[in-house]
């Protein structure tokens, strides 16, 4: 016998005394896990709270979250004698006077940057492959409200020190809360204890830091892990893949050590930036102060876009009956955000509308298989993207040499057109791409070997693509499109009738628009027999009843 | 114990018969993949063909490949013994010797970590086989029959508990939570003041002396006379109160004759009999959002804020001309004392910041 | 065959061909263009009948088209009567005057007189209306200064424009508030002590001369601080940041993700 099944058959034995829980642990370690480099972006995220909780331990050893006044003795001697928090005297201690301090506030600073980054690629990575698609629609909430969470625990997390760069943030946030109209100054007064700065929101900016948002991330991590374990992972097509199986590696040991080496992976870019550029040199910014401000001040990158909004939004205010409404504050600070989250959130379910789609779906699309769902998100990052790009329009005035008004005014109408040219133009690009993949399946590869037949004239080889190939770009779902009448005389089916269904009947077409497979090329990624369209009057067609086994199903 | 596999009658040395399972060493199938719906689930018997091959297709490029891996891996060790002798050794206490050591600590934590991993990917795509199987997907619904046992568990649970059929129970529950549901928000009450009117008042009043802020000294209206001056001032006495500062903050400008425009019925400008001698206050804070609007251009006249760029012009009230804050700075009436110093002569008349509901 | 031509045949000679023209470009421009070099300190020397005509001379032949034969100013450029030999000695030691490119406001660039020269004419420009002097080494000196103090009015008066690091800032209509990496600690306080251009004035009856020693001593102290977090990704705080995050670290690990998952080849 070899020492792994004794060790199995003694400590495992003795667990398994207990739990029966070989048959269910067997069945996880033989759990499949598809592999594709965009399935990895998610784990960015995921392992970098985890290099967040360890560096935000450490750092919490050292930290004093107090806004009482001190004069500062330590180490940075050009801050010898100026006046701080406690706060922002303890930073100081951990840059400067305690060992490995420095590297860990910027490693946590760095995963902290990583963290949200990530959530929006592995956002972007879900989005344009359709993989938010039934079954997967609440884990596509979590995740949406997982975001949320990450930026305004970053906010608040690189407000801890107390300097001047994010103190000024701090109060940005209180002009905005006090816009909120009939209850703002009471959010205001409430938060901050009374007026601004006081001496309260600091410390309670530290328990919303270190416990509540990580305690509620910890748990919406779990869930969507649960459901992304039991739902099984999406995979992207190619041969052999179906709806109806995963294809790839067992977890034990393939992806357990990949999972392994992709967390060291992190940790390490983590530390290699740590180690090689600075991050939020407090000390550069100085304590904060309510009457200093510098230019070029940014909040943290995923801010950027509702800076981006405050600085491009006109003069707008109304003041009617002794009450004022200052649209030029709370219009930026929530109708931007609202617009994306309300429409990341309510997308699923839009498009399950508009298609009448209501199969479960488990390989991927091809994001220009895809062309209008893809340009839609296209004109989405547009639209973030600019309002990003105005949060730092000084620092593009004035590295670019591009006058500062200018800057506004461009943004102000380019939030308009750049949507609009975006969806158009990364539509015509999807629909060119699938051209070129019809191009490939009718006439094959290039071999680059030209042969001259006889009589003269000179060809290319081409060799048909492989069996692999085939499948991935076979993969052009067939989308059922919704029934329209064919002429005048057809009666429409009764739900579209309505206004609403002549609506979903357009935007149908709109949305299903595809350039089809050539002729001749069946359905070879194992979809089986061509769903047939769905008419207006939604059936519920799910696909072969299996027998669902003892319920084991994960 | 587990139940185990009958074992095989194999005799050992000692003459007893193994009661353990012994591994069945048979060839590699020829086919990597397959397929869980062939056995009873969760069961396998020791002479089932093997799932996944012990050893590598290549066996030289894996023996390659692990002499590359343990040499990562040792890297990575001699890594993490250099963090803990940069710890040990190097000191911190000044900005250069932080640089040393962030600079030690960081690499060797790097190396450590990245050895590894690239060590354990090595291993993975090199010496693990390359293998690719396929898992079946179960429907995800249940079956008819299973939703129909849970539906039936359910209802025969709510009609048992009573909930259903007895209203006055069920009512007479939810009027106990809500008031239960709504404490917690009410003790919440205490978190800060309520805001009454104290973002209409500062502090400056009638005769306070304006201090430059930093050396916190009185500024005489004779010393600030050259046009194109501009300084941060604060209230005297209260230049350490952060709470007063964030309010009472104020920049002072010096033009020229002639520049500032007065105002006029109609035509909002500078009050003129808030100013002395071509000096003109107003509020450092932005009425947008509450940075301080400290950025002055001497040759436009303009101030911006470096926030969102709300521009204002100071010969004209603080105006706006462009960016967006909804109303001018406030303007401080000013004036001077006996000794020439530059004194308040009352409160702003208009509430300092950020617009908000109650401001009018 | 000689062992360029060999070289030559290979199939990464384009691009060291390419790499190698760019680099000379590069780095030929780089030395070309300098950046204005920070002008020595002009000795103040002695100011006798000489040195002003020598200045009035200079004067004539290189500001007058602008600023008038009698520094009375014209359309273009404003009188230079009472403005003091300190601002004369700072436009001209930055390289800013004589102008060349009248645009929005002058950049600094390559000086064209020497320490004497423009003492010359900085000493006939004072003698037509007084104004500030320049200030003398002592003056300017920073050791005993109170960086603390200094740090505080920075924040408060500077870095609004400057940012804190003196990294520079924009300003309305094309112009900008210079970085302060080049300027000597003369030169910083002559700025603020005639407000050059679109930047306040800062006299020293309302910054007194100690104070204005505090901030060039904190400004000069900031810019020669090493960074111990690494590169400074040129200390403008989140912008930097988030570029590095995403190309840096994102960018990164997507080669990564790729390595790892990528497909073996059939060995």
């Amino acid at each position: 016998m070899t020492a792994t099944e004794k060790l199995i058959d003694g400590t495992g034995g003795w667990f398994d005394d207990r739990l029966r829980g070989a048959q269910i642990t067997r069945t996880w370690l033989r759990k499949i896990f598809p592999d594709h480099w965009s399935f990895l972006l998610g784990e960015i995220a995921l392992y970098s709270f985890v290099v967040l909780l360890l560096t935000g331990t450490f750092l919490s050893l050292f930290f004093q979250p107090s806004m009482t006044d001190v004069v500062y003795h330590g180490s940075y001697t050009p801050l010898d004698g100026v006046h701080m928090s406690q706060a922002y005297a303890s930073t100081l201690d951990i840059s400067f006077d305690v060992r490995g301090g420095l590297l860990m506030r910027q490693i946590h600073h760095w995963a902290a940057i990583l963290f949200v980054a990530a959530i929006m690629v592995h956002l972007l990575r879900v989005f344009f492959t359709g993989a938010f698609r039934k079954p997967r629609e609440l884990n596509w909430l979590i995740g949406l409200t997982m975001w949320v969470l990450a930026f305004t625990e970053g906010l608040f997390g690189y407000s801890l020190p107390d300097d001047l760069l994010s103190g000024t943030g701090l109060r940005i946030l209180e002009g905005v809360l006090l816009s909120i109209p009939l209850v703002g100054t009471y959010v205001t007064f409430f938060l901050f204890g009374g007026e601004f700065p006081g001496h309260d929101i600091i410390p309670r900016l530290y328990v919303i830091h270190i416990l509540l948002i990580p305690g509620l991330l910890l748990a919406l991590i779990t869930a969507h892990l649960l459901l992304m374990w039991h739902q099984k992972h999406t995979q992207m097509p190619g041969k052999a893949r179906t709806d109806a199986n995963v294809v790839g590696q067992p977890f034990y040991p393939y992806f357990m050590a990949k999972t392994g080496a992709w967390f060291l992976f992190i940790f390490g870019v983590t530390a290699l930036l740590s180690t090689f550029a600075q991050t939020n040199p407090i000390w550069i910014y100085g304590p904060y102060n309510p009457s200093g401000i510098s230019a070029g001040s940014q909040p943290d990158f995923y801010m950027g876009f509702l800076e981006g909004a405050l600085r491009m939004w006109p003069s707008w205010h109304w003041n009617v009956g002794g009450y004022s409404f200052a649209f030029s504050v709370f219009l930026p600070a929530f109708l931007p955000l609202g617009l994306i989250i309300t429409g990341l959130a309510v997308w699923p379910f839009v498009e399950q509308w508009i298609t009448g789609d209501r199969r479960e779906h488990h390989v991927n699309d091809r994001p220009r298989n895809a062309p209008t769902r893809t340009a839609i998100g296209m004109a989405g990052v547009t639209f973030y993207g600019i309002l990003w790009l105005e949060g730092a329009n000084d620092v593009v005035a004035r590295f670019l040499n591009i006058s500062l008004y200018l800057t506004t005014e461009i943004a102000r109408y380019a939030i308009f057109i750049g949507p609009v040219v975006a969806y158009w133009v990364t539509k015509r690009i999807c629909l060119g791409l699938q051209r070129k993949d019809n191009v490939l399946l009718e006439h094959g590869v290039e071999t680059g070997i030209i042969r001259q037949l006889p009589s003269g004239e000179y060809t290319e080889l081409t060799k048909p693509v492989s069996e692999h190939m085939r499948a991935v770009l076979e993969a052009r779902a067939t989308r059922p499109q919704i029934e329209a009448p064919a002429g005048d005389d057809e009666v429409p089916a009764p739900s579209a009738r309505s206004a609403m269904g002549r609506l979903r009947v357009s935007l149908n077409r709109v949305l299903t628009e595809s350039i089809p497979l050539p002729i001749g090329n069946g359905h070879g990624n194992g979809h089986g027999a061509e769903p047939p369209a769905v008419t207006a009057g939604d059936t519920h067609s799910d696909g072969a009843e299996r027998d669902g086994g003892d319920g084991a199903g994960a | 114990m587990s139940e185990t596999q009958p074992s095989q009658d194999l005799p050992q040395e000692d003459g007893h018969q193994s009661r353990a399972p012994h591994r069945v060493i048979g060839t590699p199938p020829p086919a990597q993949a397959r397929r869980v719906l062939a056995e009873e689930p969760g069961t396998t018997t020791p002479e089932s063909p093997r799932e996944l091959p012990a050893s590598p297709a290549n066996p030289a490029k894996a023996k390659t490949a692990e002499r590359i891996v343990a040499a990562l891996f040792i890297l990575s060790m001699l890594a993490s013994i250099g963090f803990i002798a940069a710890y040990v050794g190097l000191e911190v206490h000044s900005v250069d010797a932080t640089l040393r050591s962030n600079l030690a600590l960081g690499l060797s934590m790097s190396v450590a970590f990245l050895a590894v991993a690239a060590g354990a990917t090595i291993w993975v795509r090199n010496i693990m086989p390359d293998v690719e199987q396929i898992e079946e997907r179960h429907t995800l619904a249940s079956t008819e029959k299973q939703r129909a046992a849970f539906k039936k568990t359910f209802t025969e649970g709510a009609e048992a508990s009573g909930f259903v059929k007895r209203p006055l129970l069920r009512r007479t529950l939810i009027a106990a939570s809500v008031p239960l549901a709504v404490a917690p928000l009410v003790i919440l009450r205490d978190m800060g003041p309520l805001p009454g009117t104290s973002l209409r008042h500062t502090v400056w009043r009638k005769g306070m002396r304006m201090v430059v802020y930093g050396p916190n000294t009185p500024l005489r209206a004779a010393d600030f006379s050259i046009p194109g001056q501009m300084i941060t001032v604060a209230p005297e006495g209260y230049t350490e109160n952060q709470d007063v500062l964030a309010k009472a903050v104020t920049i002072i400008i010096k033009f020229a004759p002639g520049v500032l425009v007065p105002n006029r019925p109609g035509q909002p400008g500078t009050i003129m009999n808030w100013t002395v001698d071509n000096i003109v206050a107003y509020s450092k804070i932005c009425t947008h959002v509450g940075c301080p609007v400290a950025l002055y251009e001497q040759t436009t006249h303009r101030i911006l804020c470096p926030c969102h760029q709300s521009t204002f012009d100071a010969t004209n009230g603080a105006q706006i001309l462009f960016g967006p804050a909804p109303r001018p700075l406030p303007q401080l009436p000013i004036g001077t004392d006996a000794d020439g110093f530059l004194i308040a002569t009352s409160d702003f008349h208009e509430p300092i910041g950020p617009a908000f509901w109650e401001l009018g | 065959m000689s062992w360029i031509t060999a070289l030559r045949r290979r199939p990464a000679a384009g691009y060291a061909v390419v790499l190698l023209g760019l680099v000379t470009i590069g780095v030929g421009y780089g030395a070309l263009t300098t950046s204005g070099s920070p002008a020595s300190a002009a000795s103040p020397g002695t100011v006798s009948p000489q040195t002003i005509a020598q200045g009035q001379e200079l004067f004539v032949r290189s500001c007058a088209t602008c600023h008038g034969i009698d520094a009375r100013g014209t359309a273009q450029a404003p009188s230079l009567v009472g403005v003091g030999a300190a601002a004369v000695d700072f436009q001209m030691s930055t390289g800013r005057m004589p102008a060349k490119d009248v645009g929005a406001q002058m950049d600094r660039k390559p000086v064209t007189f020497t320490p004497a020269q423009i003492h010359a004419v900085a000493e006939y420009v004072a003698s037509l209306g007084g104004g500030p002097a320049v200030p003398s080494a002592a003056q300017v000196s920073t050791s005993g200064a109170n960086t603390a103090l200094g740090q505080n009015l920075f924040i408060t008066d500077c870095a609004q424009c400057h940012n804190f690091d003196g990294a520079g800032g924009a300003l309305t209509n094309g112009k900008y508030a210079p970085a302060l990496t080049e300027s000597t600690p003369k030169q910083i306080y002559e700025a603020m002590l005639t407000g050059p251009e679109a930047m306040p004035v800062f006299s020293d009856t309302t910054i007194t001369p100690a104070q204005k020693r505090d901030i060039i001593a904190y400004i000069t102290r900031l810019r020669a601080e090493p960074n111990p977090g690494g590169f400074s990704l040129g200390r403008i705080g989140p912008v930097t940041e988030g570029i590095v995050g995403f190309i840096g670290g994102i960018g990164v690990l997507v080669f990564l993700a790729m390595w790892i998952t990528m497909k073996r080849r059939k060995s």
